[in-house]
């Protein structure tokens, strides 16, 4: 979202609303520390933030939130935003979610969210399991996983969240790990100020049923944080950032940071060209006058 | 039923019923549609009926108008005439001619058989005729005008009004396009019929008021416009889509706008979002589509957010019958969702009555902070009526975003108001900003599933719609007060049920027709008419189901304990005719 409006300056306090419903040691705490941090950076007008989500441990986020919030069924809280974005320009949409509700029940509309360009910003605490009905597999979930729908181990190829939305045509894309406090708020700072639509794909650990799950990504635990090296790259590139998506299935972790950056006209300027163009044809005709003007057309 | 008897003058008609039968490309609707206009602007009543197949394109097609100088309420039981294109429309539609009535064929096409009901053959080469008119090439096109020339000249209809409506309509093409038009126009009216007279018909009385005519998704569309809605979202499907597409292109020039979607499931959630976001909006779809939108309204009904939705329904479950009319979405329309999710329910009757349902829903929507359904049905969305322009003084409704600071005092969820949300961008006072939610909540907000609260939130849902039915007006009401037998009907079934009361009055019975608007709720005290009728007749084109009901006689049964209300079903994917009505309730009356 570009260019915030100045505002007086929020203060965490003033941020916080119910107390977070997770389990101990939930990586969604530390998402929920670094959207403050950014908010409170940006300076976005307390009323103009909007948090939106769907269904799982991560889609309580709105609660979590002192903010206009709406918190939906599950897997579709990216219609409903761009609802909201499209119909209120003027307002900061930010859409939280898991990888179960993000790309497995609604699969279908990130990747026309993302094509649409809607003015958003996405942020997917993926696990890679069902946290809160108790540890089924997710589509994320690595071959092999025991859980309680695959007690032999999962089966089914598990998707690559980053090369589905560089397919789709989402004009940012980022990777960060909620073990690095100060990679993610990079992430969601660039993400905000994005226009367009811009996800940012978060590896957040299920400490109750998917412990250890990043550990490759965490080098406190003998893993490697990686970065992206964005001086050597074209960022604009979707066959480089497909190449990078592809490093983290041959080799998890893959690297950290922005994937994809580029312009492309948004679905809220191209509608609002619409509108603007339309107004002008319309001129100071009142509302009901053309409605009036159509009546005559039908005589 | 259309009689072309019973003139207005000995040498004037006061109504007739001509159908057009040919295939959809020979543009024998756009010959209705132009009679239709014709009418809105003489003022003349019009109501039209068509059939299109359900394929991409091609195939046979008929489209029925019913021309009247009085009120004209359905589209005619018989023709009394009949334009056949082809000999296949000339086989299958022979028979919709009423006993005398005249049948011009395409002498190019159709060989004629031997009838014996009197019925006046004129064989008239539309095809060499056009062909010759407008030069080699013409085949096909042309066609449809040089029939309308025809007709206007045997009912004498204005023809210089109505080169002006074809002007109007191929103005914007190609010079040559608007040429080949009025010489084929020109070349039907003036083609020598001998072998009858022609057939004025009677001016119609516009007592001063403007006319218009138009089909019913137009009017629906135009409706929610004038109601203050500016933002919607849906995917196409038959026959809602010419809603979405006119939205399209109209919100914008409101400064609004109606987005296509990847699904229904998308399009209600971004309806949904929009009408959160400040906005009333508007979804919509037909049968299949409601289906898959159920979820999300439970949701809307729990959260309590303003919308509208429309429901044109069309035949059978599944795919069913596409491009056919039915009424069986009502028990979908009021339950289905999960849980108790209570939400309003109207239904239109007329295409004009499309507007004024559409303004309606939409203060519905916003007073009672609920989903509000309109159920439409595939007779009405596609039939051209004529009929006054709707008052935009009195149902203009001005669009507002409402973004004023909310105090301390501020619930989302009160139970003892009614719901009205803080929408984003709005400021409160003490920085408490509200979640909007589908879980159970307390007044605040906050997640709840304490047992006495959930009992409490769901009263405070259900008494809403209670609250609605005390301040509901009345169901239109016609023919006697008491006696005999009483009419209950909803949605297009209007015009013939109106008509069948009147032909059963005439024939001595005492009967009544009420025609429910407000579906669900119902109005308040509703049941106390029915106690003055011997017997309660229920017609919908729907099924009689395990039970022996239609959907509308299963409520009023359920909720008036009434054993004297009865069914009359009809799902041949088409409307009721008049003498069928007239029949059942002789049946019953006869008991």
């Amino acid at each position: 979202m570009s260019s915030p409006a100045p505002a007086e300056k929020l203060t965490k306090k003033q941020l916080k609303a119910d107390k977070p419903t997770w389990c101990p040691g939930c990586g969604d705490f530390s998402v929920l520390a670094s959207f403050f941090n950014i908010v409170q950076k940006l300076e976005i007008p307390h009323e103009k933030i909007v948090c939106v989500s769907g269904i799982g441990c991560s889609s309580r986020f709105p609660y979590f939130v002192n903010s206009h919030g709406i918190h939906f069924i599950h897997g579709r809280a990216l219609p409903l935003a761009t609802g909201i974005s499209l119909s209120r320009p003027d307002l900061h949409v930010f859409v939280f979610g898991g990888d179960g509700d993000g790309y497995s029940i609604g699969g279908n509309h990130l990747t026309h969210a993302a094509r649409k360009n809607v003015n958003l910003s996405y942020v997917v605490m993926d696990n890679q399991v069902y946290g809160l009905t108790k540890n089924q597999t997710s589509p994320t979930t690595p071959i092999g996983r025991k859980s309680k729908t695959d007690p032999r181990g999962a089966i089914d190829r598990p998707i690559n969240p980053m090369a589905q939305l560089v397919a789709s045509g989402a004009t940012f894309i980022a990777r960060t790990h909620t073990t690095q406090i100060k990679h993610m708020d990079e992430m969601f700072e660039r993400a905000i100020l994005h226009p367009g639509f811009a996800v940012v794909e978060t590896l957040s650990e299920c400490s109750m049923f998917y412990p250890g799950a990043f550990d490759a990504g965490n080098p406190r635990k003998g893993g490697r944080f990686e970065l992206v090296d964005e001086q050597s790259r074209n960022m604009e590139s979707t066959a480089e950032a497909m190449t990078l998506a592809e490093e983290t299935e041959t080799d998890f972790p893959g690297k950290f940071g922005v994937y994809l950056e580029c312009k492309r006209p948004t679905k809220n300027d191209l509608e609002r060209a619409w509108i603007d163009d339309e107004r002008a044809r319309v001129g100071d005709t009142s509302d009901r006058d053309l409605m009036r003007e159509r009546f005559d057309a039908m005589r | 039923m259309a009689n072309s008897t019973a003139s207005a003058t000995p040498d004037t008609l006061k109504n007739a019923v001509i159908r057009l039968a040919g295939y959809s490309q020979d543009g024998i609707q756009s010959v209705g549609a132009f009679l239709a206009q014709l009418a809105g602007s003489t003022a003349s009543e019009v109501m039209t009926y068509m059939t299109i197949p359900a394929t991409i394109s091609g195939g046979a097609s008929i489209f029925q108008v019913h021309l009247g100088s009085g009120e004209v309420l359905h589209p005619g039981d018989q023709a009394d005439m009949l334009v056949a294109f082809y000999q296949d429309s000339y086989d299958n539609h022979l028979d919709s001619l009423r006993t005398g009535g005249i049948c011009i064929y395409d002498s190019d096409q159709v060989e004629k058989v031997l009838d014996e009901r009197g019925i006046t053959h004129i064989g008239v080469p539309f095809t060499s005729a056009t062909i010759e008119a407008l030069g080699g090439s013409a085949k096909n096109r042309g066609k449809n005008i040089f029939v309308l020339g025809m007709l206007c000249a045997i009912y004498e209809l204005d023809r210089e009004k109505m080169s002006a409506i074809i002007a109007k309509k191929f103005g914007g093409k190609s010079e040559g396009v608007l040429r080949n038009a009025m010489i084929a126009f020109d070349t039907g009216y003036a083609w020598p019929i001998q072998s009858i007279q022609h057939m004025p018909m009677a001016p119609g009385e516009s007592k001063g008021k403007k006319r218009i005519s138009a089909d019913g998704n137009t009017m629906l569309a135009l409706g929610l416009i004038a109601g203050g809605c500016r933002y919607g979202a849906a995917y196409p499907i038959t026959p809602w889509t010419s809603i979405m597409e006119l939205l399209r292109s109209e919100f914008p020039k409101y400064g609004g706008s109606f987005i296509q979607c990847e699904d229904e499931l998308a399009a209600v959630c971004m309806a949904i979002g929009m009408s959160y976001a400040g906005h009333l909006a508007v979804t919509g779809s037909s049968g299949p589509g409601l289906a898959l939108k159920s979820e999300a309204l439970g949701y809307a009904s729990m959260a309590e957010i303003p919308l509208v939705v429309v429901n044109v329904q069309r035949g059978g479950p599944s795919t069913g019958l596409p491009t056919s009319v039915e009424q069986s979405d009502l028990m979908q329309a009021i339950y289905g969702s999960h849980g108790d999710a209570p939400r309003v329910v109207l239904a239109p009757r007329s295409v004009k009555d499309c507007f004024y349902t559409a303004v309606r829903a939409c203060q519905i929507a916003k007073e009672y902070s609920t989903p509000v359904i309109i159920l439409s049905d595939q007779a009405i969305a596609t039939r051209i009526e004529a009929f006054t322009e709707p008052d935009l003084d009195k149902w203009w409704v001005d669009y507002e975003l409402d973004q004023s600071e909310k105090g301390p005092e501020f619930k989302p969820y009160p139970l003892e108001k009614m719901t009205r949300h803080s929408p984003p961008g709005s400021p409160s006072t003490e920085g408490k900003y509200p979640v909007v939610t589908g879980l159970e909540h307390d007044e605040w907000g906050h997640p709840s599933g304490n047992p006495k609260n959930h009992a409490a939130m769901t009263a405070k849902r259900r008494e809403k719609l209670i609250k609605l039915s005390h301040s509901l007006p009345a169901p239109s009401f016609h023919g006697d007060y008491e006696g005999d037998l009483l009419f209950v009907g909803w949605g297009s079934t209007y015009g013939p049920v109106k008509e069948a009361t009147q032909a059963l009055r005439d024939k001595g019975y005492k009967i009544g027709c009420m025609h429910i608007h407000n579906l669900h709720p119902l109005r308040a005290g509703l049941g106390d008419i029915f106690g003055r009728y011997r017997h309660v007749l229920v017609p919908e084109m729907n099924d009689s189901g395990v039970y022996g009901y239609g959907q509308l006689a299963t409520l009023l049964r359920a909720k008036l304990c009434d054993p004297r209300i009865q069914s009359f079903n009809k799902t041949e994917g088409l409307g009721f005719r008049v003498v069928e009505l007239v029949d059942e309730a002789e049946k019953i009356l006869a008991v």
